[in-house]
């Protein structure tokens, strides 16, 4: 099941420090992890809330160890407070997002309304996460495994975001149990006692000056985002060289958008897969290459539209990008997409 | 002549910003007193809150980060369960700890987390100009309750020790103030004892410390402390709370 593969890609990185709160549809994962870390003598806690889980967290993570934390997109909204300091911080942490239909309690169907509060920062201040967008179970393991190693590496929150589709969703998942985590670079930040150094803290209020002004540091927060664009952006372009419109859709959406590329393909329409594979960095240039040929976009989201606008800032031209959503109703069928597509001319 | 009288080696050489005549300052120097007279500078991880105390970083000399508003129990929660052989401490005032932190600090006794709480109650929010707190007394102005604390439309003062002693995984909670030299004396026993407790894995203890705020009080510092001895004990008496956990 992909919450579950997204415990075991947390734990097959090590990361030994989980804290968590029921919500559905991520419950498997929480309770994945209560049973997981027992064995590696790790830490799982059911927190009292949302908050409280990702600070303790932030406290796991400021003594330096890997952790993480789940929930979906409710509770997701209580953790942006944490996410923002944990940012201000730069402290490395992971963060699940299995999210559901909103706005306020929506339901639990699968969508991808939380696709703003994940990438534009949905707490306070100029921060970025790297936001993952897996579209399979594999995906679920692999991107969260590889989450830990961004969060170490740059200090910051890094989120996975999937829906409750895949949460939910059973197929094969390979790993090599005797896999290595990712390599654990030396964190000397991390508060462990003054022990032959300098006491040292943590914070994220910055009242200085010069080199210890906040301009100074959210200049160096936006050098390293800049960094990131550049090295950590995936994505995966599916029959799109030579095609003339182009499906951009991900997580879920994007696993169904590439059967409709196969299917009016056979019935020989160029159509090809644009598939962020990160949300934030977001393949802008990769959509930007395609826009200077004559392709249309087709934006497929479960959401009011949200991606979309990075689409249209990546191509340039309004005109040719078209959009369809749906909105805590389900999941868009394949013969749906395709007829959304025929429509849009 | 030797020096009798000298700064704690867990403390910073700085002048702090507190406000003159405020017990922050008497409650810093205690804490790192017994910091330095336990050994553990070098084990000791703290946590400062929002609100006043927010730059103790700048004034104590181990290891110290910054918990967001009221979720510094929670914080600590995490540094200590990975941490278990460091002394773990939160630094709370009463706006952070009984009002926008219950949640947080209910849950960590109930955990009976092995972690030390200073709960310095003034009974006013010091950094954000005196507003009223959850533990103002009934009557007393601020500057949300210009027409003094009325119960009928403000409610009562949370008086938090009680509240956590019926809960079993909390081991040691006891009152003290720094209005008197005397009392500062039993202020550092207390915290000794609280350390001591989460030294031996005892669990979860708490020291709330009555402290004065003479500006937003509108009072001296002398005036403050004595109206601390007689009024403010009167809604929150002196000692300990509860000894001794029903934990297995």
């Amino acid at each position: 099941m992909g919450n579950e593969a997204c415990g075991e890609g947390a734990i097959q990185a090590g990361c030994r420090f989980y804290a968590g709160y029921p919500i559905t549809p991520q419950n498997e994962l929480t309770a994945y992890m209560s049973r997981r870390m027992e064995g590696v003598n790790g830490t799982f806690i059911q927190a009292e809330s949302e908050l409280s889980a990702i600070n303790m967290v932030f406290g796991a993570s400021v003594a330096g160890m890997r952790a993480m934390t789940s929930s979906s997109s409710p509770g997701i909204s209580l953790k942006q407070e944490g996410i923002s300091y944990l940012s201000g911080c730069e402290l490395p942490a992971v963060i699940i997002d299995v999210m559901r239909g909103g706005p306020g309690l929506g339901n639990i169907s699968p969508s991808q309304a939380d696709y703003f509060q994940a990438t534009k920062g949905g707490g306070h201040g100029d921060y970025h996460m790297i936001v993952f967008a897996p579209s399979s179970v594999q995906e679920m393991f692999d991107f969260t495994y590889k989450a830990f190693g961004c969060a170490d590496k740059y200090r910051m929150p890094v989120m996975v975001l999937a829906d409750g589709m895949l949460g939910q969703m059973m197929e094969p998942l390979e790993f090599d149990e005797d896999m290595k985590p990712p390599a654990v670079v030396s964190k000397p930040w991390a508060l462990t006692g003054a022990e032959n150094r300098d006491a040292q803290s943590i914070k994220s209020l910055r009242l200085g000056s010069g080199e210890a002004s906040l301009e100074r540091h959210n200049e160096k927060l936006q050098e390293k985002y800049r960094g990131i664009e550049k090295k950590e952006t995936l994505v995966e372009m599916y029959r799109a060289d030579d095609a003339e419109k182009v499906i951009v859709a991900y997580g879920s959406v994007g696993r169904i958008a590439r059967s409709c590329v196969d299917s009016l393909r056979e019935e020989g329409e160029k159509v090809g897969l644009v598939r962020p594979r990160t949300l934030w960095p977001f393949p802008h240039e990769d959509i930007r290459r395609l826009a200077r040929g004559k392709v249309d976009f087709f934006v497929v989201e479960m959401s009011a539209g949200q991606m979309v606008d990075d689409v249209r800032l990546a191509v340039l031209d309004d005109d040719r990008v078209s959009f369809y959503g749906r909105m805590g109703g389900g999941i868009p069928e394949e013969k749906e997409i395709v007829r959304r597509l025929r429509d849009k001319g | 002549m030797a020096k009798t009288f000298t700064r704690p080696a867990s403390m910073k050489d700085a002048m702090t910003h507190y406000c003159p005549g405020c017990g922050h300052g008497i409650i810093h120097r205690v804490l790192c007193e017994v910091i330095d007279e336990l050994g553990i500078r070098e084990k000791t991880v703290a946590v400062a809150p929002v609100g006043c105390a927010v730059l103790a970083y700048d004034y104590w000399d181990f290891d110290t980060t910054e918990a967001a508003h009221g979720r510094t129990p929670a914080v600590a929660t995490g540094i200590k369960r990975v941490l278990p052989d460091r002394l773990v401490f939160t630094y709370q005032g009463d706006g952070d700890l009984a009002a926008i932190g219950t949640a947080e600090i209910i849950h960590a006794g109930a955990r009976g987390e092995n972690i030390s709480v200073i709960f310095v109650n003034n009974g006013v929010y010091g950094m954000t100009g005196g507003q009223m707190a959850p533990t103002t007394l009934v009557g007393q102005t601020t500057a949300t309750t210009p027409f003094t604390r009325r119960p009928e439309k403000d409610g009562f003062p949370l008086k938090v020790l009680e509240m956590m002693s019926v809960l079993p995984g909390v081991t040691y909670l006891e009152r003290t103030s720094v209005h008197s030299p005397g009392e500062v004396v039993k202020t550092r026993k207390a915290i000794k004892r609280s350390f001591q407790t989460q030294l031996d894995r005892k669990g979860f203890s708490m020291v709330e410390v009555i402290a004065p705020c003479p500006i937003y009080w509108g009072l001296t510092p002398v005036m403050a402390m004595k109206r601390i001895q007689e009024d403010v004990l009167k809604a929150y008496p002196l000692g300990v709370v509860k000894e001794g956990s029903e934990r297995i």
